[in-house]
């Protein structure tokens, strides 16, 4: 068959035609939302194994292995600590200062690490990606997965800074819990985002760092959300209070502090922050999708 | 050189008895007018990458020169039919891998053509790393669950796949992390991970090539089991006697173009003049 055949030289039939009868599909289609979906829910046992392999390659190398998951999350408290609680006075008042900062930086790296390692999960796969099918949303999914896992690690340091601080352990304490479920699928639309962005603009990996910091400072983590309500007013307070990653800073505050003024009344807070769950989670879930094909091109 | 559909499979058939004659006429890969067209992102000619380069090209809005197109496939047209096992054969960068790719819908076919596959055709190359941290007994896991087997597949695999692939052959492998491994070994491995599920259609790019001259006769008997479970088997290789012995049709492509497509003997006797002129 030269070049130029275009149709099956037995039947005759134009090649197009020929598959269609065949019931063959062309390489590279995009399956439907739902189709995708239940793909993606059959390969749960592999987003599993992947986010298990992922946590034992990253710590394999290191002697302490497994207590680093405690360990991080403690030094970097350590490190903000000596810097904003020590050296440069931040509190401006706040009732137990250490508390309130563990929180914060806690829940934005909670997000933080989720980012950054989201960014990298097509490009740092590409063989895995051109070698076998599977629902490449697994990966950034599977990412979120290692980060909620060690949050699970962050959040026993943390509630025990909390509790050592002289906070008082009480039933509201349960509103971490969802919370922490609300934060996760936030998450998991953010590593879907930025995996995708990440996979068509390389450049996006070095700007990564200063978003970041430029988040964590109009997040209120390392001074009182107080500060922002002093100062702004009118839609810059309101831009400022939208930010996803205040308002689940402020939700695990209330949750785990007693005496602490928020952003808000605590309702609007669970409302915003439900609002931004759906948005995120669903939006990058859809735009992950809709660039399915193109991911092993790289 | 233009064999028809018909004389081919009937060449087919008379070579081989394993394959049952129902199976023959049932198209599993079709390949109408394929044009595959590569996009290169940073590969600049030295100095057009200096900062003063990029922001001038920025300010200017010209087109970055860093994208150059190649065009690597122009406009293949086959039909491959279950039970086949076809070689593919040419000279490096005749555009055989990125064919292969684009049939495992890898990359994008433009030009108005289209490839159609029956199912999800799995492509084993030798570039195929799986995580080379883990141990290659995680990597079976790991890779069986990609391939979307259940845990209980897996688990009643995992030995027999460590097995063919003989990577224990020196002692206990398996648990040792794949950067330890050999190429040949890590090749022979995700040879044997593609290899344990039952495929549509499996693209082999090379992956033969690295193992030792055991492992290859082992690997070659697979490829006829795999193709007479009814499933089509695509070949590159450089190798013509891995060609002669596990494909009955070949394709010869050369500078994307398709020169021929027969049974095997014609077409390697013909590519054999073409590279002895």
């Amino acid at each position: 068959m030269s070049q130029t055949a275009v149709a099956d030289s037995e039947t005759g039939l134009p090649l197009p035609e020929l598959a269609r009868r065949h019931g063959l599909s062309a390489a590279g289609r995009l399956p439907s939302l739902p189709e995708y979906t239940r793909h993606l829910w059959s390969y749960r046992h592999f987003i599993g194994a992947f986010a298990n392999a992922k946590v034992s390659a990253s710590l394999g190398s290191t002697r302490l292995g497994m207590v680093w998951q405690v360990l991080t999350p403690l030094i970097n408290a350590a490190v903000y600590y000596v810097i904003f609680g020590v050296l440069i006075n931040t509190k401006h008042g706040v009732h137990n200062f250490i508390a309130y900062l563990c929180v914060g930086v806690f829940i934005f790296g909670f997000t933080q690490s989720t980012v950054q390692a989201g960014v990298q999960a097509v490009t740092g796969n590409l063989s895995l990606i051109r070698a076998l099918h599977f629902p490449r949303a697994a990966l950034p999914i599977a990412i979120t997965l290692v980060e909620m896992r060690n949050m699970v690690a962050s959040m026993v340091v943390l509630t025990s800074i909390v509790l050592i601080s002289g906070e008082p352990l009480n039933w509201q304490w349960l509103l971490l819990f969802p919370a922490l479920f609300l934060q996760s699928i936030f998450n998991a639309g953010l590593a879907l985002f930025v995996a995708r962005l990440g996979s068509k603009i390389h450049d996006i990996k070095q700007l990564i760092p200063f978003i970041m910091r430029i988040w964590m400072y109009g997040s209120a983590v390392i001074y009182p959300v107080t500060n922002f309500t002093n100062r702004l007013h009118g839609w810059k307070l309101y831009a400022v209070e939208a930010n996803p990653l205040l308002i689940f800073i402020e939700l695990m505050r209330h949750a785990l502090l007693e005496h602490v003024t928020l952003a808000g009344p605590p309702l609007r807070l669970w409302a915003s922050a439900l609002a931004w769950t759906v948005v995120v989670g669903l939006g990058g879930y859809v735009y992950f999708w809709r660039g399915e094909k193109g991911y092993g091109r790289g | 050189m233009c064999i028809s559909g018909a004389e081919r499979r009937a060449t087919a058939v008379a070579d081989d008895k394993a394959i049952p004659a129902y199976n023959a006429a049932v198209p599993t890969v079709i390949s109408d007018n394929a044009h595959i067209i590569y996009r290169i992102h940073g590969s600049m000619a030295p100095g057009s990458n200096s900062p003063v380069a990029s922001f001038k090209r920025i300010v200017t809005r010209t087109k970055s020169a860093a994208i150059r197109e190649v065009h690597a496939v122009k406009g293949v047209s086959f039909v491959a039919y279950k039970g086949e096992a076809i070689g593919l054969i040419g000279s490096n960068g005749s555009g055989k891998s990125t064919l292969l790719r684009a049939i495992a819908g890898l990359l994008p076919v433009e030009g108005g053509g289209a490839i159609y596959a029956a199912g999800q055709p799995s492509l084993l190359g030798v570039n195929a790393a799986l995580m080379s941290d883990l141990s290659g007994e995680r990597n079976v896991e790991l890779g069986c669950l990609a391939m979307g087997m259940t845990p209980a597949e897996v688990k009643a695999k995992t030995a027999d796949i460590i097995e063919f692939s003989g990577i224990n052959e020196r002692g206990d492998f398996g648990s040792l992390p794949m950067k330890t491994y050999s190429s040949g070994m890590a090749a022979r491995l995700r040879f044997s991970i593609a290899a344990s599920k039952k495929h549509d259609v499996l693209l082999i790019d090379e992956a033969l090539a690295t193992g030792d001259a055991k492992f290859r006769k082992r690997s070659e008997q697979r490829v006829r089991d795999l193709r007479a479970e009814a499933g089509t088997v695509f070949l590159v290789s450089h190798s013509e006697q891995s060609i002669r012995d596990t494909c009955e049709r070949t394709i010869w492509l050369e500078s994307g173009v398709i020169r021929a497509d027969g049974p095997t003997e014609d077409v390697l006797k013909e590519y054999e003049t073409y590279v002895n002129k």
